[in-house]
């Protein structure tokens, strides 16, 4: 009779188990044993090459620069969206002329596809008759071409990002604090706390999981997401904006190097397992679940 | 002016912030071109944009496209994760936590990151080029076998009971009693999924080269970048057209949406 239970229940999770494997788990190894052998051409087989793949991207300037745009892309856009998020939920989750209006403000970056906001965050950025330059050129700034110059690119790029990650996190933020019992806020009130402690001791620990769920999410998105990237600026000028990701889908698919772009992307898992692990690290034992 | 006064205004000139490339996309769609770069309130208003970008590229045939591979994938996605999240919620074999543990493995490790690896299976399935490929990455998720079981085990194991009394079958037990009581998370589940597919980019982009197979936001890129040189107001016409349903069914149903999208995103 267990028997028949287990057997029952592996027949009810084979084919989730067999998709997940075939385009997941399984190129993910593949993927690994990939960046030990070369790329092949033609009728020339992959060879074994040891870790050639790897010292070769040592030696690789444009990966290089990829990986610490992506660092500090990181850096960046993480804790601000987060913290935005946060500023923005707590903001819509009291009373407030126009509240539906705001939030249906915050929710349009998890509505529009990325690719078809870059159309229009390129016109922002566009020189002189762009939003961005005209409302510089009134205050009499003078031009800018964003886009063109490596200082700026980088972090118009993250501005959209910012902008794009800030309202999606915006929702699981509030979707806590409505779940939040409302008498403890009462109580909060008649102890006579400040608003200041009250959310330091009471609303921030309380958001904990939420915290620790929408830091992993957006770790995870300053690797994975480059369709603005693609959009806007092609990893340019002279590399500015190259993300990881971006450089892995040029080396895959604009040189067909194969071999460099499976090394590239362990190197990307490895980074995005090992700050996963850091946040757990740090967080994990902070965050109670109910 | 008072703190209260402040908040409220940093907060509207926050949401201003948040939608203006929205109502910026609006203005330029609905007014001739020279009216892209300069704001008048007695622009007249056109739907001529809108025509151009209609006729410009096959927008019809990404409309299908799109709609036929987001159709695929939250089918199959229902009728395979469903089962897997009961089995993972409500019954015992070897091994149940592992498995799990190596199924939530793809929430880090997205199919997006193993396009060079996926491309070249749909290459030896003979696949590429096929709205089939576009989806078949995306037929098993981790993200939904997580969501159901959570809500599965929420559910009363007494009515779960009381069905196995009337002597229905397991799949009795899941059709008329679990999947019912989890109405709400397959609307949550259902609206985050088609969101995030309809609006998937990077994959599609590798996978599809001809028009009878790329979706939306492939023919988007491909006529912003190529077709129009820097016709804003056409551009923006066809931002709009592609984000389009999206734009109608959350201003219908947004209440549900905002609800929905929480629910998903409780844990």
């Amino acid at each position: 009779m267990i028997k028949r239970q287990t057997l029952l229940a592996y027949a009810m999770i084979a084919p989730a188990l067999l998709l997940l494997g075939a385009f997941t788990h399984w190129p993910a190894v593949g993927t690994l044993i990939d960046s030990f052998y070369s790329t092949p051409h033609g009728n020339r087989a992959a060879v074994s090459v040891g870790v050639d793949n790897y010292t070769d991207l040592l030696d690789d300037p444009v990966f290089l620069q990829a990986l610490i745009n992506n660092l500090w892309y990181g850096l960046v856009t993480i804790p601000a969206s987060v913290g935005l998020s946060l500023l923005m939920a707590l903001s819509v989750n009291r009373a407030l002329p126009g509240r539906v209006l705001v939030r249906m403000a915050y929710f349009t970056p998890t509505i529009l596809p990325l690719i078809a906001v870059a159309n229009i965050w390129l016109f922002f950025f566009t020189p002189d008759y762009g939003l961005l330059d005209q409302i510089s050129l009134a205050f009499g700034f003078g031009r800018h071409n964003w886009l063109g110059e490596p200082a700026t690119a980088l972090p118009a790029m993250m501005a959209v990002a910012i902008w794009k990650e800030a309202g999606f996190f915006m929702i699981f933020y509030l979707a806590a604090l409505q779940t939040m019992p409302a008498d403890l806020a009462e109580v909060g009130r008649l102890e006579g706390a400040s608003r200041w402690l009250y959310f330091r001791r009471v609303t921030w620990p309380l958001l904990m999981p939420t915290t620790l769920f929408v830091i992993v999410n957006a770790v995870i998105n300053a690797f994975r997401l480059v369709d603005h990237v693609v959009v806007m600026t092609r990893g340019g000028p002279d590399n500015a904006t190259n993300l990881l990701l971006y450089h892995i889908y040029e080396t895959g698919f604009r040189f067909w190097d194969s071999a460099a772009a499976a090394t590239l992307t362990v190197v990307l898992l490895a980074i995005m397992g090992i700050l996963a692990g850091l946040v757990f690290a740090v967080l994990g034992r902070k965050a109670h679940y109910r | 002016m008072s703190t209260r006064r402040l908040e409220i205004l940093a907060t509207w000139m926050l949401g201003i912030l948040w939608v203006a490339p929205l109502a910026y996309a609006v203005w330029t769609a609905f007014h001739p071109s020279e009216f892209a770069t300069h704001f008048s309130l007695t622009a007249p208003l056109t739907l001529e944009n809108f025509v151009h970008a209609w006729d410009a590229a096959p927008f019809a045939h990404y409309f299908l496209n799109t709609t036929l591979m987001v159709t695929l994938i939250l089918v199959v996605q229902f009728i395979v994760c469903t089962p897997a999240a009961f089995a993972f919620a409500r019954m015992e074999f070897r091994g149940r936590e592992t498995i799990f543990a190596i199924v939530l493995l793809q929430l880090m490790v997205a199919p997006d990151l193993l396009l060079v690896r996926n491309y070249r299976t749909m290459a030896q399935l003979g696949l590429v080029d096929t709205i089939g490929a576009i989806a078949l990455p995306y037929l098993g998720s981790a993200f939904g076998i997580f969501l159901l079981r959570q809500n599965f085990r929420q559910i009363p194991q007494e009515l779960d009971d009381a069905a196995r009394l009337e002597g229905a079958s397991l799949f009795g037990r899941l059709w008329r009693v679990y999947i019912p009581l989890a109405k709400p998370v397959y609307l949550a589940y259902g609206l985050v999924l088609v969101s995030y597919h309809w609006n998937n980019f990077l994959w599609p982009l590798v996978i599809t080269n001809s028009v009878t197979t790329r979706p939306l936001t492939v023919g988007l890129a491909v006529f912003a970048s190529t077709d129009q040189g820097i016709d804003w107001s056409i551009i923006t016409a066809a931002t709009l057209m592609t984000s389009g349903p999206l734009l109608v069914a959350f201003l219908l149903f947004q209440r549900q949406f905002i609800a929905s999208f929480m629910r998903a995103g409780i844990r």
